[in-house]
């Protein structure tokens, strides 16, 4: 009987299994590469041997490079940090620190000078170079994936290869699938994708940041994509695209964002042909479930219908645990992960409607761009500052296209509200403001002047999910 | 003011404010070809919500996402009548 392909000790045994080398690819937007060449090959220039022990960041604008990279150094480092492309330079030491990072790979060009203190810094590159004949011995490497956290630092998690790969167990290898994804494989829900095609040793067509969706879609056409995933946020994109119809996909799946029926029922009209799935995971609680009905929310049934993970609703909040899960944080001031029971609390709001739990939103707030979590404490911080800002309250708007908007409620130092002209100046003088030193995503897209802000009886502003 | 008139005001103004170069509007330009990202689309949806008073994208679950400049602003003429 064939292993279960999630049951590596390290990810490089997937494409090492002896026999046949395998067919797959890592497709870049400028180079690709055989899995088969890295049983041979490697991308580090100065020579993996060197990483052995150490507690390595990949920083790479190229996610090809990104991709390689993880196959070397999972078993080989005693942790690796995956640093995304979109988040900014200035966390780049407090991540180091508290990763306790001695050794960074990068393509060179992505850290623009930025200081890597004393740390080891080895290049990456495409043109692959002779592997030393490596040791075998097998380290159970640390995996630190970055989110987004309430003061504008990222969270740091801590995974292993077995917690990113459990919910891949039923998968084998099919060598005509080819992987892709919208996200950036430095995300969770890239991640996820990526582990899939290694683990299949099927060709993975990766994403360039910032890259038009057309071109992608081109390329997606071209490497005979069958297997493709992203937020609704980036499905929407793409069916708002002449070239959506580039590619037949067999299956699609759609996580990190709630899927809504609207976008469930489009691709079902687009592409009649393909599965669609849309799946509940998050960087903490790992992936959850799988919903294949073609329908939003899912069926109460799988509360308790779902192997291998437990899930409760508490105080209409969803709380998952399972080996998926990750073991804890690391960072400064550290938040606790787990319940004493072994419970990551999503903190994602239940309500259930004729047998079926539909996602409302975050109990705390917590914004949800296209993917991208937007806590309104860092929001609401910048536009204190302000002069003529007394307090604000920062939350969500419904939106077709990105899911959410960031909307603020801002009350000013002056008693008596702007009106017409005034009012317009000072709101586009407050999202300027914000602009400064907040990413686009992050400035409220729409300002209203409010009389009076609800703080609840323990002095707290109000906030209630949407 | 014209539903095709406070469109394209509302383009051009979110392109203007994210410091977005706009593309020619013409009714054939596909939307994704005019410079602008999906946060601006997000919010000229909520501008023209406010302005318009819809939000066709949302008004029923088996609506079609508009490709081009034209379609969008049929998209909501007729989500006004």
């Amino acid at each position: 009987m064939r292993r279960p392909c999630n049951s590596f000790a390290r990810l490089r045994d997937a494409i090492d299994v002896g026999g046949t080398p395998p067919t797959g690819y890592l497709i870049g937007a400028e180079h690709r590469t055989a899995l088969g060449d890295l049983l041979s090959g490697s991308a580090i220039a100065t020579g993996v041997e060197n990483l052995r022990g150490r507690s390595v960041l990949i920083a790479s604008e190229d996610p090809l490079l990104a991709a390689i990279a993880l196959i070397e150094l999972d078993g080989l480092a005693r942790r690796i940090t995956l640093y995304p492309p979109d988040l900014a330079l200035e966390h780049l030491l407090y991540v180091m620190h508290y990763a306790e990072v001695d050794a960074v790979v990068s393509d060179g060009s992505c850290l623009s000078g930025a200081s890597i203190g004393a740390a080891q810094h080895a290049i990456l590159t495409p043109a692959l170079i002779p592997r030393a004949s490596a040791s075998q011995q097998r380290l159970p490497t640390e995996w630190i994936l970055l989110t987004s956290g309430t003061t504008g630092r990222p969270k740091m998690v801590l995974h292993t290869l077995a917690s990113v790969t459990e919910a891949i167990g039923a998968s084998q290898p099919h060598p005509l699938v080819t992987w892709s994804t919208f996200y950036d494989i430095r995300r969770y829900g890239g991640l996820q994708i990526y582990l899939r095609a290694v683990l299949t040793r099927s060709s993975l067509l990766l994403t360039k940041p910032q890259e038009p969706v057309a071109n992608f879609l081109e390329r997606a056409e071209e490497a005979g994509v069958t297997h493709i995933s992203g937020t609704p946020s980036h499905w929407r994109r793409a069916l708002m695209s002449p070239a959506a119809n580039r590619i037949a996909p067999r299956y699609i799946r759609l996580s990190g964002e709630i899927a809504d029926q609207t976008i469930l029922n489009n691709l079902r009209s687009f592409y009649p042909d393909a599965e669609i799935s849309h799946a509940f995971a998050t960087t903490e609680a790992g992936v959850g479930f799988d919903v294949r009905d073609a329908l939003s929310g899912f069926p109460a049934s799988m509360l308790t219908g779902t192997p291998g993970v437990d899930l409760k609703v508490v105080d209409a909040t969803l709380r998952i645990r399972s080996s998926r899960t990750a073991q804890r944080y690391l960072g400064e001031n550290p938040p606790v992960l787990k319940d004493p029971e072994g419970f990551v609390d999503t903190g994602d709001v239940l309500e259930l409607r004729d047998d079926r739990y539909h996602f409302q939103g975050r109990r705390d707030g917590v914004i949800n761009f296209g993917g991208l979590k937007v806590h309104p404490e860092e929001v609401e911080a910048v536009l204190n500052r302000h002069p003529q800002v007394r307090q604000s309250l920062v939350k969500t708007k419904k939106n077709p296209i990105t899911g959410a908007l960031v909307v603020a409620d801002v009350l000013l130092k002056a008693p008596s509200l702007p009106e017409g002209e005034l009012a317009r100046e000072l709101q586009q003088a407050i999202r300027q403001f914000c602009r400064e030193s907040l990413p686009p995503h992050k400035v409220p897209a729409v300002i209203s002047f409010i009389p009076a802000l609800a703080i609840s009886d323990t002095g707290k502003l109000v906030r209630r999910h949407g | 003011m014209s539903v095709r008139s406070e469109i394209l005001d509302q383009f051009k103004q979110v392109a203007h404010e994210q410091d977005m170069r706009l593309g020619p509007l013409s009714d054939e330009s596909p939307l994704l070809e005019l410079g602008l990202d999906s946060l601006c689309f997000a919010i000229i949806v909520t501008r023209l919500e406010t302005s318009l008073g819809v939000d066709p994208f949302s008004e029923n679950e088996d609506t079609h996402f508009p490709v081009s400049l034209g379609e969008f602003i049929h998209f909501y003429e007729k989500a006004v009548q």
